[in-house]
Protein backbone atom coordinates (compact mmCIF):
# COMPACT_ATOMS: atom_id res chain seq x y z
CA UNK A 1 0.00 0.00 0.00
CA UNK A 2 0.99 3.57 -0.50
CA UNK A 3 2.89 2.59 -3.59
CA UNK A 4 1.86 4.80 -6.49
CA UNK A 5 1.21 3.10 -9.81
CA UNK A 6 4.04 4.03 -12.14
CA UNK A 7 2.79 6.29 -14.91
CA UNK A 8 4.08 6.01 -18.45
CA UNK A 9 6.21 9.01 -19.34
CA UNK A 10 5.07 9.63 -22.90
CA UNK A 11 5.69 13.37 -23.05
CA UNK A 12 7.44 13.17 -26.41
CA UNK A 13 4.13 12.52 -28.19
CA UNK A 14 3.61 16.29 -27.91
CA UNK A 15 6.47 17.05 -30.34
CA UNK A 16 5.64 18.41 -33.81
CA UNK A 17 2.47 18.29 -35.89
CA UNK A 18 2.39 14.50 -35.61
CA UNK A 19 4.85 12.69 -33.34
CA UNK A 20 5.91 9.16 -34.18
CA UNK A 21 7.65 8.65 -30.84
CA UNK A 22 6.26 8.91 -27.31
CA UNK A 23 8.71 7.30 -24.93
CA UNK A 24 12.34 8.42 -24.91
CA UNK A 25 14.97 9.12 -22.27
CA UNK A 26 15.21 12.77 -23.32
CA UNK A 27 11.56 13.58 -22.55
CA UNK A 28 12.65 16.69 -20.59
CA UNK A 29 13.14 18.22 -24.07
CA UNK A 30 9.34 18.68 -24.07
CA UNK A 31 9.32 20.46 -20.67
CA UNK A 32 11.93 22.89 -21.98
CA UNK A 33 9.82 23.52 -25.10
CA UNK A 34 6.92 24.34 -22.75
CA UNK A 35 9.20 26.95 -21.16
CA UNK A 36 9.99 28.32 -24.63
CA UNK A 37 13.47 26.83 -24.71
CA UNK A 38 15.01 24.68 -27.46
CA UNK A 39 17.63 22.43 -25.90
CA UNK A 40 20.37 20.08 -26.95
CA UNK A 41 22.59 17.94 -24.73
CA UNK A 42 26.28 18.05 -23.88
CA UNK A 43 28.21 14.94 -22.84
CA UNK A 44 29.77 15.47 -19.42
CA UNK A 45 32.28 12.75 -20.22
CA UNK A 46 33.90 14.25 -23.30
CA UNK A 47 32.21 17.60 -23.82
CA UNK A 48 30.68 16.87 -27.24
CA UNK A 49 27.52 18.88 -27.98
CA UNK A 50 24.48 17.18 -29.52
CA UNK A 51 21.50 18.47 -31.42
CA UNK A 52 19.11 16.78 -31.61
CA UNK A 53 19.66 15.91 -27.93
CA UNK A 54 20.80 12.40 -27.07
CA UNK A 55 20.74 10.35 -23.89
CA UNK A 56 23.96 8.55 -24.79
CA UNK A 57 27.32 9.61 -26.20
CA UNK A 58 28.62 7.54 -29.14
CA UNK A 59 32.11 8.91 -28.64
CA UNK A 60 32.94 8.07 -25.00
CA UNK A 61 29.84 5.88 -24.33
CA UNK A 62 28.86 8.00 -21.31
CA UNK A 63 25.18 8.52 -20.51
CA UNK A 64 25.88 11.50 -18.26
CA UNK A 65 24.40 14.44 -20.13
CA UNK A 66 23.54 18.05 -19.35
CA UNK A 67 21.00 20.22 -21.15
CA UNK A 68 22.29 23.17 -23.21
CA UNK A 69 20.09 25.80 -24.83
CA UNK A 70 20.22 26.35 -28.59
CA UNK A 71 20.85 30.09 -28.58
CA UNK A 72 22.03 32.80 -30.94
CA UNK A 73 21.60 32.54 -34.68
CA UNK A 74 22.41 29.98 -37.32
CA UNK A 75 23.03 30.21 -41.03
CA UNK A 76 20.37 28.80 -43.35
CA UNK A 77 22.18 25.84 -44.95
CA UNK A 78 19.34 24.68 -47.23
CA UNK A 79 15.54 24.46 -47.43
CA UNK A 80 12.63 23.22 -49.52
CA UNK A 81 9.05 24.42 -49.74
CA UNK A 82 6.57 21.54 -49.92
CA UNK A 83 3.48 21.63 -52.15
CA UNK A 84 2.38 18.15 -51.08
CA UNK A 85 2.44 16.73 -47.59
CA UNK A 86 2.42 13.31 -46.05
CA UNK A 87 -0.78 12.08 -44.39
CA UNK A 88 -1.57 14.14 -41.30
CA UNK A 89 0.26 17.29 -42.43
CA UNK A 90 -2.03 18.52 -45.25
CA UNK A 91 -3.50 21.38 -43.16
CA UNK A 92 -0.01 22.85 -42.69
CA UNK A 93 0.63 23.36 -46.44
CA UNK A 94 2.51 25.10 -47.86
CA UNK A 95 5.47 24.92 -45.50
CA UNK A 96 9.26 24.80 -45.81
CA UNK A 97 11.64 22.41 -44.09
CA UNK A 98 15.18 23.63 -43.52
CA UNK A 99 18.55 23.13 -41.82
CA UNK A 100 20.22 25.86 -39.75
CA UNK A 101 23.97 25.68 -39.23
CA UNK A 102 25.07 26.91 -35.80
CA UNK A 103 28.72 26.06 -36.37
CA UNK A 104 29.16 23.41 -33.68
CA UNK A 105 25.93 21.69 -34.63
CA UNK A 106 23.02 21.91 -37.07
CA UNK A 107 19.27 22.03 -36.41
CA UNK A 108 16.61 20.53 -38.69
CA UNK A 109 13.16 22.14 -38.59
CA UNK A 110 10.62 24.32 -40.37
CA UNK A 111 10.83 27.93 -41.50
CA UNK A 112 8.14 30.10 -39.82
CA UNK A 113 5.08 30.44 -42.07
CA UNK A 114 5.16 34.24 -41.98
CA UNK A 115 8.64 34.60 -43.48
CA UNK A 116 7.92 35.79 -47.07
CA UNK A 117 9.10 33.31 -49.71
CA UNK A 118 11.17 35.93 -51.58
CA UNK A 119 13.08 36.81 -48.42
CA UNK A 120 14.34 33.26 -47.83
CA UNK A 121 17.96 33.01 -48.94
CA UNK A 122 20.52 30.29 -48.26
CA UNK A 123 23.20 31.81 -46.03
CA UNK A 124 20.85 34.19 -44.19
CA UNK A 125 20.96 34.35 -40.39
CA UNK A 126 17.94 32.84 -38.65
CA UNK A 127 17.00 31.84 -35.14
CA UNK A 128 15.02 28.91 -33.79
CA UNK A 129 11.87 29.95 -31.90
CA UNK A 130 9.61 27.64 -29.93
CA UNK A 131 5.90 27.76 -30.80
CA UNK A 132 2.65 25.99 -30.02
CA UNK A 133 0.70 24.61 -32.96
CA UNK A 134 -3.09 25.06 -33.42
CA UNK A 135 -3.60 21.44 -32.33
CA UNK A 136 -1.74 22.13 -29.07
CA UNK A 137 1.42 20.30 -30.09
CA UNK A 138 4.81 21.83 -29.29
CA UNK A 139 7.18 22.77 -32.08
CA UNK A 140 9.96 25.12 -33.12
CA UNK A 141 10.40 27.21 -36.26
CA UNK A 142 13.12 29.34 -37.84
CA UNK A 143 12.57 33.11 -37.96
CA UNK A 144 14.66 35.87 -39.52
CA UNK A 145 17.33 36.91 -37.02
CA UNK B 1 39.79 -17.75 -53.28
CA UNK B 2 38.78 -17.15 -56.87
CA UNK B 3 36.64 -14.55 -58.55
CA UNK B 4 32.87 -14.19 -58.19
CA UNK B 5 30.78 -13.98 -61.35
CA UNK B 6 27.22 -13.11 -62.28
CA UNK B 7 25.68 -16.01 -64.21
CA UNK B 8 22.07 -14.92 -64.48
CA UNK B 9 19.96 -11.76 -64.40
CA UNK B 10 16.22 -11.21 -64.59
CA UNK B 11 13.66 -8.44 -64.19
CA UNK B 12 9.88 -8.32 -64.33
CA UNK B 13 8.30 -5.52 -66.33
CA UNK B 14 8.06 -2.48 -64.02
CA UNK B 15 4.38 -1.56 -63.92
CA UNK B 16 1.73 0.36 -62.05
CA UNK B 17 -0.71 -1.92 -60.25
CA UNK B 18 0.82 -5.37 -60.74
CA UNK B 19 -2.12 -7.81 -61.02
CA UNK B 20 -0.78 -10.40 -58.61
CA UNK B 21 0.70 -11.00 -55.17
CA UNK B 22 4.30 -10.32 -54.15
CA UNK B 23 5.33 -13.99 -54.48
CA UNK B 24 3.94 -14.03 -58.03
CA UNK B 25 5.76 -10.79 -58.78
CA UNK B 26 9.05 -12.24 -57.49
CA UNK B 27 8.52 -15.33 -59.70
CA UNK B 28 8.75 -13.19 -62.86
CA UNK B 29 12.25 -11.84 -62.23
CA UNK B 30 13.41 -15.20 -60.86
CA UNK B 31 12.19 -17.21 -63.86
CA UNK B 32 14.02 -14.92 -66.26
CA UNK B 33 17.27 -15.17 -64.27
CA UNK B 34 17.09 -18.98 -64.14
CA UNK B 35 16.53 -19.11 -67.92
CA UNK B 36 19.35 -16.62 -68.43
CA UNK B 37 21.76 -18.66 -66.31
CA UNK B 38 20.58 -21.92 -67.92
CA UNK B 39 20.56 -23.65 -64.55
CA UNK B 40 17.91 -25.38 -62.48
CA UNK B 41 16.46 -24.05 -59.26
CA UNK B 42 18.13 -26.86 -57.30
CA UNK B 43 21.54 -25.49 -58.36
CA UNK B 44 20.98 -22.45 -56.11
CA UNK B 45 22.54 -22.97 -52.68
CA UNK B 46 21.03 -19.99 -50.86
CA UNK B 47 18.78 -16.98 -51.47
CA UNK B 48 18.73 -13.40 -50.20
CA UNK B 49 15.36 -11.62 -50.41
CA UNK B 50 15.48 -7.80 -50.59
CA UNK B 51 12.86 -5.06 -50.24
CA UNK B 52 11.97 -2.04 -48.14
CA UNK B 53 9.75 -3.50 -45.43
CA UNK B 54 7.41 -0.53 -44.96
CA UNK B 55 5.45 -1.48 -48.10
CA UNK B 56 5.00 -5.14 -47.31
CA UNK B 57 1.97 -6.55 -45.58
CA UNK B 58 3.82 -9.89 -45.44
CA UNK B 59 6.22 -10.12 -42.50
CA UNK B 60 9.43 -12.02 -43.23
CA UNK B 61 8.85 -12.54 -46.98
CA UNK B 62 12.03 -14.64 -47.37
CA UNK B 63 10.39 -17.90 -46.28
CA UNK B 64 7.31 -17.28 -48.39
CA UNK B 65 9.37 -16.62 -51.52
CA UNK B 66 11.75 -19.52 -50.93
CA UNK B 67 8.79 -21.89 -50.77
CA UNK B 68 7.03 -20.39 -53.80
CA UNK B 69 10.19 -20.37 -55.94
CA UNK B 70 11.25 -23.88 -54.93
CA UNK B 71 14.28 -22.69 -52.98
CA UNK B 72 13.59 -24.72 -49.84
CA UNK B 73 15.19 -26.32 -47.87
CA UNK B 74 18.22 -24.13 -48.75
CA UNK B 75 18.95 -21.23 -46.40
CA UNK B 76 17.23 -17.91 -47.10
CA UNK B 77 17.03 -14.57 -45.34
CA UNK B 78 15.66 -11.08 -45.75
CA UNK B 79 17.89 -8.04 -46.16
CA UNK B 80 17.09 -4.34 -46.40
CA UNK B 81 18.86 -1.05 -46.80
CA UNK B 82 15.88 0.88 -48.24
CA UNK B 83 16.31 1.63 -51.96
CA UNK B 84 19.76 0.00 -52.14
CA UNK B 85 18.59 -3.32 -50.66
CA UNK B 86 19.42 -5.53 -53.64
CA UNK B 87 22.88 -3.96 -54.16
CA UNK B 88 23.54 -4.70 -50.50
CA UNK B 89 22.23 -8.18 -51.35
CA UNK B 90 24.91 -8.48 -54.05
CA UNK B 91 27.54 -7.51 -51.48
CA UNK B 92 26.31 -10.19 -49.06
CA UNK B 93 26.04 -12.83 -51.82
CA UNK B 94 29.59 -11.99 -52.91
CA UNK B 95 30.91 -12.67 -49.42
CA UNK B 96 28.93 -15.93 -49.10
CA UNK B 97 30.45 -17.19 -52.36
CA UNK B 98 33.92 -15.73 -51.85
CA UNK B 99 34.15 -17.39 -48.43
CA UNK B 100 33.39 -20.75 -49.99
CA UNK B 101 30.28 -21.21 -47.86
CA UNK B 102 28.08 -21.43 -50.97
CA UNK B 103 28.74 -21.91 -54.70
CA UNK B 104 25.65 -20.24 -56.15
CA UNK B 105 23.47 -17.56 -54.49
CA UNK B 106 20.36 -15.77 -55.80
CA UNK B 107 19.51 -12.18 -54.85
CA UNK B 108 15.80 -11.53 -55.31
CA UNK B 109 14.59 -7.93 -55.01
CA UNK B 110 10.97 -6.85 -55.16
CA UNK B 111 8.49 -4.14 -54.24
CA UNK B 112 4.77 -3.82 -54.69
CA UNK B 113 4.12 -0.16 -54.05
CA UNK B 114 0.66 0.05 -55.59
CA UNK B 115 -1.22 -1.42 -52.65
CA UNK B 116 -1.10 1.91 -50.85
CA UNK B 117 -1.88 5.50 -51.97
CA UNK B 118 0.81 7.88 -53.16
CA UNK B 119 0.49 10.09 -50.05
CA UNK B 120 0.65 7.04 -47.80
CA UNK B 121 3.61 5.77 -49.76
CA UNK B 122 5.40 9.10 -49.29
CA UNK B 123 4.66 9.03 -45.59
CA UNK B 124 6.01 5.48 -45.29
CA UNK B 125 9.13 6.29 -47.28
CA UNK B 126 9.51 9.34 -45.05
CA UNK B 127 9.72 6.96 -42.13
CA UNK B 128 13.02 5.75 -43.60
CA UNK B 129 14.22 9.15 -42.35
CA UNK B 130 14.54 10.16 -38.66
CA UNK B 131 11.07 9.54 -37.25
CA UNK B 132 11.88 11.04 -33.86
CA UNK B 133 13.37 14.36 -34.96
CA UNK B 134 12.39 14.97 -38.60
CA UNK B 135 9.11 13.25 -39.45
CA UNK B 136 7.13 15.41 -36.93
CA UNK B 137 7.84 18.38 -39.27
CA UNK B 138 6.09 16.65 -42.20
CA UNK B 139 8.96 15.42 -44.34
CA UNK B 140 8.87 13.56 -47.67
CA UNK B 141 11.55 12.03 -49.88
CA UNK B 142 11.18 14.70 -52.64
CA UNK B 143 11.66 17.48 -50.06
CA UNK B 144 14.84 15.89 -48.71
CA UNK B 145 16.36 15.56 -52.17
CA UNK B 146 15.08 19.07 -52.92
CA UNK B 147 17.25 20.33 -50.05
CA UNK B 148 20.24 18.81 -51.85
CA UNK B 149 19.10 20.36 -55.14
CA UNK B 150 18.94 23.73 -53.38
CA UNK B 151 22.37 23.17 -51.84
CA UNK B 152 23.86 22.18 -55.20
CA UNK B 153 22.34 25.19 -56.93
CA UNK B 154 23.67 27.57 -54.27
CA UNK B 155 27.15 26.02 -54.28
CA UNK B 156 27.67 25.48 -58.01
CA UNK B 157 25.10 27.57 -59.86
CA UNK B 158 23.21 24.54 -61.14
CA UNK B 159 19.74 25.43 -62.46
CA UNK B 160 16.35 23.70 -62.63
CA UNK B 161 16.87 23.65 -66.43
CA UNK B 162 20.02 21.53 -65.99
CA UNK B 163 17.98 19.06 -63.96
CA UNK B 164 15.23 18.98 -66.62
CA UNK B 165 17.83 17.81 -69.16
CA UNK B 166 18.44 14.70 -67.06
CA UNK B 167 14.75 13.81 -67.19
CA UNK B 168 14.68 14.35 -70.95
CA UNK B 169 17.58 11.88 -71.29
CA UNK B 170 15.88 9.32 -69.04
CA UNK B 171 12.69 9.50 -71.11
CA UNK B 172 14.69 9.07 -74.33
CA UNK B 173 15.67 5.59 -73.16
CA UNK B 174 12.50 4.80 -71.21
CA UNK B 175 10.73 4.87 -74.58
CA UNK B 176 12.90 2.06 -75.96
CA UNK B 177 12.96 -0.07 -72.79
CA UNK B 178 9.99 -2.41 -72.98
CA UNK B 179 10.26 -3.12 -69.25
CA UNK B 180 10.01 0.56 -68.25
CA UNK B 181 6.91 1.86 -66.47
CA UNK B 182 7.09 5.30 -68.14
CA UNK B 183 7.35 4.90 -71.93
CA UNK B 184 6.38 8.41 -72.98
CA UNK B 185 8.72 11.14 -74.24
CA UNK B 186 9.52 14.14 -72.05
CA UNK B 187 10.65 17.38 -73.67
CA UNK B 188 12.59 20.24 -72.16
CA UNK B 189 9.70 22.58 -73.04
CA UNK B 190 7.27 20.62 -70.83
CA UNK B 191 9.09 21.91 -67.74
CA UNK B 192 8.09 25.52 -68.57
CA UNK B 193 4.61 24.65 -69.85
CA UNK B 194 2.06 25.22 -67.06
CA UNK B 195 -0.30 22.83 -68.88
CA UNK B 196 2.20 19.97 -68.62
CA UNK B 197 2.16 17.86 -65.46
CA UNK B 198 6.00 17.83 -65.63
CA UNK B 199 6.12 21.52 -64.60
CA UNK B 200 4.02 21.12 -61.46
CA UNK B 201 5.77 22.02 -58.20
CA UNK B 202 6.39 19.20 -55.70
CA UNK B 203 9.01 20.48 -53.25
CA UNK B 204 10.99 23.50 -54.41
CA UNK B 205 13.15 23.52 -56.48
CA UNK B 206 12.02 20.05 -57.67
CA UNK B 207 9.08 19.62 -60.02
CA UNK B 208 6.98 16.60 -60.96
CA UNK B 209 9.33 15.88 -63.87
CA UNK B 210 12.29 15.68 -61.49
CA UNK B 211 10.79 12.75 -59.59
CA UNK B 212 11.00 9.05 -60.43
CA UNK B 213 8.01 6.86 -61.17
CA UNK B 214 6.74 4.55 -58.43
CA UNK B 215 6.30 1.05 -59.75
CA UNK B 216 5.77 -2.58 -58.87
CA UNK B 217 8.54 -4.88 -59.93
CA UNK B 218 11.01 -7.62 -59.17
CA UNK B 219 14.58 -8.45 -60.10
CA UNK B 220 16.92 -11.39 -59.67
CA UNK B 221 20.70 -11.69 -59.86
CA UNK B 222 22.43 -15.07 -59.59
CA UNK B 223 26.10 -15.11 -58.57
CA UNK B 224 28.51 -18.04 -58.59
CA UNK B 225 32.10 -18.91 -57.77
CA UNK B 226 34.79 -18.80 -60.48
CA UNK B 227 34.62 -22.47 -61.37
CA UNK B 228 30.84 -22.53 -61.82
CA UNK B 229 30.82 -19.20 -63.62
CA UNK B 230 33.36 -20.47 -66.15
CA UNK B 231 31.48 -23.74 -66.59
CA UNK B 232 28.02 -22.17 -66.93
CA UNK B 233 28.49 -18.78 -68.53
CA UNK B 234 29.33 -18.27 -72.20
CA UNK B 235 29.97 -14.57 -71.59
CA UNK B 236 31.08 -14.34 -67.94
CA UNK B 237 30.65 -11.05 -66.11
CA UNK B 238 32.78 -10.66 -62.98
CA UNK B 239 32.31 -8.61 -59.83
CA UNK B 240 35.48 -6.51 -59.85
CA UNK B 241 34.85 -4.04 -57.05
CA UNK B 242 32.33 -3.40 -54.28
CA UNK B 243 31.98 -0.34 -52.06
CA UNK B 244 29.46 0.52 -49.36
CA UNK B 245 29.01 3.31 -46.80
CA UNK B 246 26.49 4.87 -44.41
CA UNK B 247 25.77 8.39 -43.10
CA UNK B 248 23.79 10.26 -40.45
CA UNK B 249 20.06 9.67 -40.90
CA UNK B 250 19.26 13.17 -39.60
CA UNK B 251 20.07 15.99 -42.02
CA UNK B 252 21.50 17.89 -39.05
CA UNK B 253 24.36 15.38 -39.10
CA UNK B 254 25.39 16.05 -42.71
CA UNK B 255 28.42 18.13 -43.66
CA UNK B 256 27.22 19.25 -47.09
CA UNK B 257 24.03 19.54 -49.11
CA UNK B 258 25.75 19.53 -52.49
CA UNK B 259 26.92 15.91 -52.53
CA UNK B 260 26.18 12.46 -51.11
CA UNK B 261 29.21 11.45 -49.09
CA UNK B 262 28.17 7.77 -49.07
CA UNK B 263 28.41 7.67 -52.87
CA UNK B 264 31.85 9.24 -52.87
CA UNK B 265 33.11 6.81 -50.22
CA UNK B 266 31.54 3.72 -51.78
CA UNK B 267 32.89 4.75 -55.19
CA UNK B 268 36.39 5.22 -53.83
CA UNK B 269 36.29 1.73 -52.26
CA UNK B 270 34.92 0.08 -55.40
CA UNK B 271 37.46 1.77 -57.71
CA UNK B 272 40.26 0.76 -55.36
CA UNK B 273 39.16 -2.87 -55.14
CA UNK B 274 38.67 -3.13 -58.91
CA UNK B 275 41.90 -1.30 -59.64
CA UNK B 276 40.20 1.09 -62.06
CA UNK B 277 39.51 4.83 -62.22
CA UNK B 278 36.36 6.73 -63.24
CA UNK B 279 37.85 7.09 -66.75
CA UNK B 280 37.80 3.31 -67.15
CA UNK B 281 34.02 3.08 -66.75
CA UNK B 282 32.33 2.49 -70.11
CA UNK B 283 28.70 2.43 -68.96
CA UNK B 284 26.99 3.27 -65.67
CA UNK B 285 23.69 2.89 -63.88
CA UNK B 286 23.21 5.56 -61.22
CA UNK B 287 20.46 6.02 -58.65
CA UNK B 288 18.33 8.76 -60.24
CA UNK B 289 15.38 8.66 -57.85
CA UNK B 290 15.36 12.42 -58.54
CA UNK B 291 17.17 14.31 -61.31
CA UNK B 292 19.45 15.99 -58.75
CA UNK B 293 20.53 12.54 -57.54
CA UNK B 294 21.91 11.68 -60.99
CA UNK B 295 23.67 15.04 -61.26
CA UNK B 296 25.34 14.54 -57.87
CA UNK B 297 26.28 10.97 -58.86
CA UNK B 298 28.27 12.27 -61.86
CA UNK B 299 30.37 14.29 -59.44
CA UNK B 300 30.49 11.91 -56.47
CA UNK B 301 31.66 9.07 -58.75
CA UNK B 302 34.31 11.20 -60.43
CA UNK B 303 32.74 11.33 -63.92
CA UNK B 304 32.88 15.13 -63.45
CA UNK B 305 34.56 17.52 -61.02
CA UNK B 306 32.38 18.85 -58.17
CA UNK B 307 30.07 21.36 -59.87
CA UNK B 308 30.86 19.98 -63.33
CA UNK B 309 27.87 17.64 -63.52
CA UNK B 310 25.71 20.14 -65.38
CA UNK B 311 28.26 20.40 -68.22
CA UNK B 312 28.20 16.61 -68.63
CA UNK B 313 24.46 16.55 -69.26
CA UNK B 314 24.43 19.77 -71.32
CA UNK B 315 27.05 18.29 -73.68
CA UNK B 316 25.10 15.00 -73.78
CA UNK B 317 28.20 13.07 -72.69
CA UNK B 318 25.97 10.80 -70.56
CA UNK B 319 23.87 9.79 -73.57
CA UNK B 320 24.49 6.41 -75.25
CA UNK B 321 27.01 7.88 -77.71
CA UNK B 322 28.79 10.04 -75.08
CA UNK B 323 32.02 9.44 -73.18
CA UNK B 324 30.23 8.01 -70.13
CA UNK B 325 26.73 6.68 -70.93
CA UNK B 326 24.53 6.79 -67.79
CA UNK B 327 21.11 5.19 -67.30
CA UNK B 328 20.57 4.31 -70.94
CA UNK B 329 17.74 2.02 -69.82
CA UNK B 330 15.59 4.97 -68.65
CA UNK B 331 16.90 4.99 -65.09
CA UNK B 332 14.65 5.14 -62.05
CA UNK B 333 13.05 8.25 -63.56
CA UNK B 334 11.46 6.41 -66.51
CA UNK B 335 12.17 2.69 -66.02
CA UNK B 336 10.64 3.06 -62.56
CA UNK B 337 11.73 2.57 -58.96
CA UNK B 338 10.27 -0.46 -57.18
CA UNK B 339 12.52 0.09 -54.17
CA UNK B 340 13.81 -3.40 -53.35
CA UNK B 341 14.01 -4.46 -57.02
CA UNK B 342 15.93 -1.40 -58.21
CA UNK B 343 19.53 -2.43 -57.48
CA UNK B 344 19.05 -5.83 -59.10
CA UNK B 345 17.52 -4.21 -62.19
CA UNK B 346 20.48 -1.82 -62.41
CA UNK B 347 22.90 -4.76 -62.15
CA UNK B 348 20.91 -6.58 -64.86
CA UNK B 349 21.25 -3.62 -67.21
CA UNK B 350 25.03 -3.48 -66.76
CA UNK B 351 25.40 -7.27 -67.17
CA UNK B 352 23.42 -7.16 -70.43
CA UNK B 353 25.51 -4.19 -71.60
CA UNK B 354 28.79 -6.00 -70.86
CA UNK B 355 27.58 -9.09 -72.72
CA UNK B 356 26.45 -6.99 -75.69
CA UNK B 357 22.84 -8.07 -75.19
CA UNK B 358 21.20 -4.70 -74.45
CA UNK B 359 19.49 -4.44 -77.84
CA UNK B 360 18.50 -0.93 -78.89
CA UNK B 361 20.04 0.44 -75.67
CA UNK B 362 23.45 -1.16 -76.33
CA UNK B 363 26.53 0.99 -75.74
CA UNK B 364 29.50 0.28 -78.03
CA UNK B 365 31.56 -2.63 -76.63
CA UNK B 366 31.78 -1.74 -72.95
CA UNK B 367 34.40 -3.61 -70.91
CA UNK B 368 33.76 -2.18 -67.44
CA UNK B 369 30.42 -1.04 -65.98
CA UNK B 370 29.37 0.59 -62.70
CA UNK B 371 26.22 0.46 -60.56
CA UNK B 372 25.53 3.27 -58.04
CA UNK B 373 22.60 2.50 -55.75
CA UNK B 374 21.56 4.75 -52.85
CA UNK B 375 19.30 3.94 -49.89
CA UNK B 376 17.29 6.74 -48.30
CA UNK B 377 18.59 10.28 -48.75
CA UNK B 378 22.23 9.26 -48.97
CA UNK B 379 21.79 7.18 -45.83
CA UNK B 380 23.22 4.06 -47.47
CA UNK B 381 25.40 3.96 -50.57
CA UNK B 382 26.52 0.98 -52.65
CA UNK B 383 28.79 1.08 -55.70
CA UNK B 384 29.49 -2.11 -57.65
CA UNK B 385 31.93 -2.40 -60.55
CA UNK B 386 31.47 -5.25 -63.03
CA UNK B 387 33.66 -6.34 -65.92
CA UNK B 388 34.02 -8.93 -68.65
ZN1 LIG C 1 31.08 11.66 -24.56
Amino acid sequence: MGKKKKEVDDRFKKFGTVSFTSITKINDFIDYLEQGKLMGTRCKGCGILFFPPRADCYKCLSSDMEWVEVSGTGKLATYSKLEYAPIGFGDDLPYAIAVLDYGDYKVFGRIAGDVPQDEIKVGMQMKAVVNTLPNGQLNYVFEKA
Amino acid sequence: MGKVGIIGVGQSAFVRGYPGSIRELAFEGFKEAIADAQIETKDIDASIICSAPEYDKQRSPAGVFAEYLGLIPQPTCYLESLCSSSSMGLRMAYSLVKSGLHDVVAIIGFQKMSEISSAESQERMGRGADIQWESPFGTMMPAYYAMFARGHMETYGTSPDDLALIRVKAATYGQINEKAVYRKPVTFEMFSDPESPMSGPVASPLRVGDCCANADGSSCVIVANEEKTKALSKKPVWILGLGAASASVNMAGRDAFSRLEVARLAGEQAYGMAGVTPKDIDVAEVHDCFTIAELMAYENLGFAEPGGGKELIKSKETYKEGCIPVNVDGGLLSKGHPIGATGGAQIRTIVLQLRGEAGEMQVKEPGVGLVHNIGGVGLYGNVSILGR
